[in-house]
């Protein structure tokens, strides 16, 4: 069942993205459960978002991230350091970390067990991309707009923020 | 043949908790960053998989935006982390504590 291979793609990809200690391989493994997440995307018969996260998100942002890893040489993380010093491995944040971890779990078991079953994916409505066009010009045009804006103030931010500092 | 939904959402559920766990145990800001990703991914699976059961459009659209907003914010924060990087020569989040009290 390709459902729970992409799954345990995703899965293991994004346990390995924080268990890494080198950020290239985290952005690369990271890239991997985005395939894992476009393969999903189709199986729930969402071609559009499959496609906008492969050029997207695995295109373009990632890429945006791996420039910058590249670009600051980032030093590894000092395990030793970090594991002796890290807040919360001091015994009050792990005692109610532990004590929340607990009570999230049994809520999560409640809520699956008691859940009315929803049963199958019915088949009588795809969504076609062309819907999802005319949604967006339509019913979402003032939200699709407001997008625009919103990318020009954040390139205009990461300009202003990453220039040098004696050329302000 | 397809997995029923309950698959999707908790398969949603424990992505998200992968990238709130490396939110809380990474020193790296870049890490950080990239488990804000995680997240985003899998609140975005939920909206997909909602919109597949309700035969409704909504959801990939909302995707769509997440996406958009995400992008934004990959940007936004990595110049952070690039002039945080310039002033203090170090990707450690405790380093930087000039706004603390």
């Amino acid at each position: 069942m390709m459902f729970y291979l992409f799954a345990a793609v995703a899965v293991v990809a994004s346990l390995l993205v924080i268990a890494q200690r080198n950020p290239i391989y985290s952005v690369l493994l990271l890239i991997a459960s985005f395939g894992a997440l476009s393969g999903l995307y189709v199986l729930l018969e969402a071609p559009f978002v499959a496609v906008i996260q492969i050029i997207v998100y695995a295109g373009a942002i990632m890429v945006l991230f791996l420039f910058v890893v590249m670009l600051l040489n980032a030093p590894h993380e000092e395990t030793d350091f970090d594991e002796r010093t890290h807040p919360l491995l001091r015994p009050g944040a792990m005692r109610l970390g532990g004590l929340l971890a607990v009570a999230l779990v049994m809520e999560l078991v409640w809520a699956l067990a008691n859940a009315a079953d929803p049963g199958r994916f019915g088949v009588e409505r795809v969504i076609s991309v062309a819907a999802i066009g005319k949604m967006l010009f339509t019913e979402y045009a003032f939200a699709f707009e407001v997008t625009s804006v919103l990318i020009l103030v954040a390139m205009v931010g990461a300009v202003v923020l990453a220039r040098k500092e004696e050329m302000r | 043949m397809n997995a029923p939904l309950e698959y999707y959402l908790v398969l949603s559920a424990v992505l998200f908790c992968i990238g709130a766990a490396g939110v809380f145990v990474r020193r790296n800001l870049i890490t950080i960053l990239l488990s804000i990703e995680i997240m985003l991914n899998a609140v975005n699976l939920t909206f997909v998989a909602f919109g597949r059961a309700h035969g409704s459009a909504d959801g990939q659209i909302i995707v769509f935006f997440v996406m958009t907003v995400a992008a934004a914010e990959a940007a936004v924060g990595l110049a952070i982390v690039i002039s945080l990087f310039r002033f203090r020569e170090s990707l450690n989040p405790d380093s930087f504590t000039e706004l603390k009290w």
